[in-house]
């Protein structure tokens, strides 16, 4: 098992250098530092002079790949690569354009995404499930039929709708939570309840069907009549026989984003004001601040790449039939 | 306006939407001669939400081909010794057909089928005496109703007029359409046309023919008045710069087609290309095509589509000379955004092409093709490609209905279209703070829901009848 998830680990490196050199080559080579600084002091009426001192500023006055005027190992890592780019191994990210420094800014704000992101996915979980299941236990009937039409309806809803619907109608309408904001430890929860629910509600039309059609597969094995001409109930059959056997394949979409979590959510993070990395990603877009759009790239491949190794980690712990110590 | 009038103007997104219609045209034909891709194209045919929301789909589509014309209108020249000059504006057939609705604008907000204006404004009153004195009042609309002039009190039994005279017409028209229908369906069958209406309206047709008739029924009852009463007022109300938002939504269907479609027309290629190799000859080749897509595949989606997208609006924004007119920079911004919603969302399509491929690689009649010498190529295309085309096909309604709800998404985050292109995701964005203005102006916002939820509904259900009908697994189990 440890050889299976050493082996994981060293094959992430070759990927984890991809991306790097993908991100590298859209923000340096796409776009040259010149072409940043014009698009960040106006593209008009710009003076050499000026592109250079804010290239020397941000240390982007070096060249991509080779020093020549260097000697030695200087001459690989005097580079922008090395400094911007390969430094993202060792966790560090540089400054962002209001000279703050990235790595500490996310250490700060990881807490609030999770606040958000965790309850949304536990329950969210837990709801899409539970619907599943029921849609699976009245299969072929008409609450089946409807459950899934509004499954279909629901999912074809944007999810701005679900927000600025949420918020328009618990917070200013009926005023029973703030609009929007956070506040630091147990007080939170207020202003955690609105985002919590309208994740929930708005994930449950696509997943609630994906783990339907996957109950149904299951439901239609032979085990499961085996069990039911044992004599056992449909619920037993339900929750001790096809819900441990669908597991797997609910994993599969599941445990991938557990460490994508503290990532947060982009557009629930930016409409309720909450301080997490969602929202500091958008007002970095917003702002253009390449330096922190590069670096959540980068955090969020490694959180993906680390979610991929788990999945198949959890695999092993609910199918003992699957081994991958060869 | 006769054709010497006008410039054509042929945006780049004009010519994949035309491309794809004909790439639709060729690909329906090609699987037409595949016996079971025209049983499953026959499945969806009798399938009655999909041939529902096909019919859906299908007027969104013409609404979004009539607005790919593009031209620019001669200017008036006086003077009869100059060149010809053309405005710097690019229209569409669809803004020339709704020209009474682009060219109307308000001052500001008005609500739906509103002859007033939505806030009170200081305006000059002439009284009985000559006297003129300001009041605070509702503004009468420069075109909202205008035709009724001051007997403004009118306005319902106009309204009414104009809704019952529209149902009417569309009453006549679904019956037309359904006796014609059945009229035809007794020819092919060769029995009396009232047993064939009989069969239309049971459903025991081979086409669903009581689905798209029922759906057409229900659009041109809903859509005849609202086409009645648009051209003397604002159905849906006008925006904050006094826009008609029935025009905005016309608009944005095209941006939502170009996004859903386009999109996977441009990796369609790479994906079938990659997907095949990968799976055709393994080794190498696959270890190189598997690490291509599963490092892109590694960065979060969102994260990737927002540097790239800033990446190409520095581009943009640095080269000016590039453009002759803001239209045109607005559609590179448009196909720069789905090439990269390209970027992000082959790698799925081309991991199922590659498993199917080595699933298929091993079966005997591709083994004899290899054994009688034919080339690797000629295997791929007669005997490889042909075999995958339904996973293409579901691919591809399956990403349309997501492509549509991410562009307004993205746009609402500042990486989507050009904010000048009028979209259902600026419409939205434009209209956000609008639900906490006192008092509240909803319709802009409600209507850009409304009509991409029918999209993305139609889409869903008509991504489901193909899925059931063009998966092999659940074609044998319905």
């Amino acid at each position: 098992m440890l050889a299976y998830i050493a082996r994981r680990l060293l094959y992430a490196i070759p990927i984890l250098i991809g991306v790097n050199l993908i991100t590298f080559a859209l923000f340096f080579i796409v776009n040259t530092p010149d072409d940043m600084a014009r698009m960040q002091l106006g593209v008009k009426r710009v003076t050499p002079e000026a592109i250079e001192k804010w290239k020397t500023e941000r240390g982007y006055d070096k060249p991509l790949f080779v020093n020549g005027k260097a000697s030695g190992a200087a001459m690989l890592t005097d580079t922008i690569f090395f400094t911007k780019s390969a430094r993202m191994f060792v966790g560090d990210f540089g400054r962002a354009e209001d000279g703050r420094d990235i790595t500490r800014e996310i250490a700060l704000r990881m807490g609030p995404s999770l606040a958000i992101a965790l309850p949304t996915f536990v329950l969210g979980l837990f709801v899409t499930v539970s619907f599943a299941l029921l849609l699976a236990f009245f299969r072929a009937t008409y609450l089946d039929f409807w459950g899934v039409v509004l499954c279909v309806a629901m999912m074809s809803i944007s999810g701005l709708f679900y927000i600025i619907g949420g918020q328009y109608l618990i917070s200013k309408l009926w005023r029973l939570v703030p609009i929007s904001g956070y506040a630091a430890g147990l007080d939170a929860w207020k202003f955690l309840i609105l985002p919590v629910a309208i994740g929930v509600i708005s994930g449950i039309g696509s997943s609630t069907r994906w783990y339907r059609t996957i109950f149904l597969e299951e439901i239609g094995k032979d085990y499961v009549r085996t069990a039911r001409a044992k004599g056992l109930s449909e619920i037993t059959v339900l929750f001790r026989h096809v819900l441990r056997n669908a597991l797997i394949p609910i994993l599969t979409g599941v445990v991938v984003v557990i460490p994508l979590l503290f990532m947060g959510s982009l557009l629930t993070e930016s409409f309720f004001g909450i301080p997490g990395l969602g929202s500091y990603t958008i007002d970095a877009i917003n702002a253009q601040d390449f330096a922190v759009v590069r670096a959540m790239v980068f955090i969020g491949s490694v959180l993906y790449i680390l979610g991929l190794i788990l999945t198949d980690i959890s695999y092993t712990v609910v199918d003992p039939r699957i081994r991958f110590d060869r | 306006m006769t054709f010497m009038d006008v410039l054509p103007v042929l945006l780049w997104s004009d010519v994949l939407v035309w491309l794809l219609v004909l790439a639709g045209l060729v690909l329906g034909a090609l699987s037409w001669r595949n016996l079971p891709l025209r049983a499953a194209w026959r499945r969806v045919g009798r399938s009655r939400p999909g041939m529902a929301s096909a019919t859906v789909l299908v007027v969104f589509v013409l609404i979004g081909l009539l607005d790919s014309l593009h031209y620019r209108p001669r200017l008036e020249n006086r003077d009869p010794g100059q060149p010809v000059a053309y405005a710097i504006e690019v229209l569409s057939v669809l803004d020339a057909m709704a020209s009474p609705l682009r060219t109307r604008n308000e001052k500001t907000y008005s609500g739906p089928l509103a002859t007033r204006a939505y806030a009170k404004e200081s305006v000059e009153v002439r009284e009985a005496d000559g006297r003129v004195s300001t009041t605070r009042d509702f503004p009468r609309l420069k075109f909202g109703g205008a035709h009724l002039g001051e007997a403004e009190e009118k306005r319902d039994a106009d309204v009414l007029q104009r809704v019952l005279a529209a149902e009417a017409l569309a009453l006549a028209v679904l019956g037309i359409a359904s006796l014609g229908s059945a009229c035809l369906l007794a020819r092919r069958q060769g029995v009396l046309a009232r047993q064939a209406w009989n069969r239309l309206w049971k459903g025991e047709t081979e086409f669903a023919w009581n689905a798209v008739l029922l759906t057409l029924g229900f659009l041109l009852l809903v859509w005849l008045p609202v086409l009645a009463l648009c051209v003397d007022y604002h159905v849906f109300g006008t925006d904050k710069v006094g826009q008609d938002v029935f025009y905005q939504i016309l608009k944005s269907v095209r941006t939502a087609l170009v996004i859903g479609l386009v999109t996977t027309l441009v990796t369609l290629p790479v994906a079938i290309m990659l997907g095949i190799l990968a799976g055709y000859f393994r080794g190498w080749v696959d270890d190189v095509i598997q690490y291509l897509y599963t490092t892109l595949s590694s960065i979060p989606g969102v994260l990737l589509i927002a540097a790239a997208v800033l990446m190409m609006q520095v581009i943009i924004d640095t080269h000016p000379q590039w453009f002759a007119t803001a239209a045109e920079r607005a559609d590179l911004r448009l196909l720069s955004l789905c090439f990269i919603l390209g970027l992000t969302s082959w790698t799925g399509l081309c991991r199922l092409l590659r498993g199917e491929t080595l699933k298929l690689r091993e079966l005997e009649y591709i083994q004899a093709a290899q054994a009688f010498g034919v080339a690797d190529l000629r295997i791929l295309l007669r005997h490889i490609l042909p075999n995958l085309m339904h996973i293409v096909i579901i691919a591809l309604v399956m990403d349309f209905s997501g492509l549509v709800l991410a562009e307004a998404v993205l746009s609402y985050i500042g990486i989507g279209v050009d904010p000048t292109m009028i979209s259902f995701g600026t419409m939205i964005n434009n209209a956000r703070m609008e639900l906490a203005r006192e008092p509240m102006v909803w319709w802009s916002l409600i209507s850009a829901f409304a009509f991409m939820f029918a999209l993305v509904l139609a889409a869903n259900l008509l991504a489901d009848a193909m899925r059931d009908a063009f998966d092999p697994r659940l074609a044998g189990a319905s």
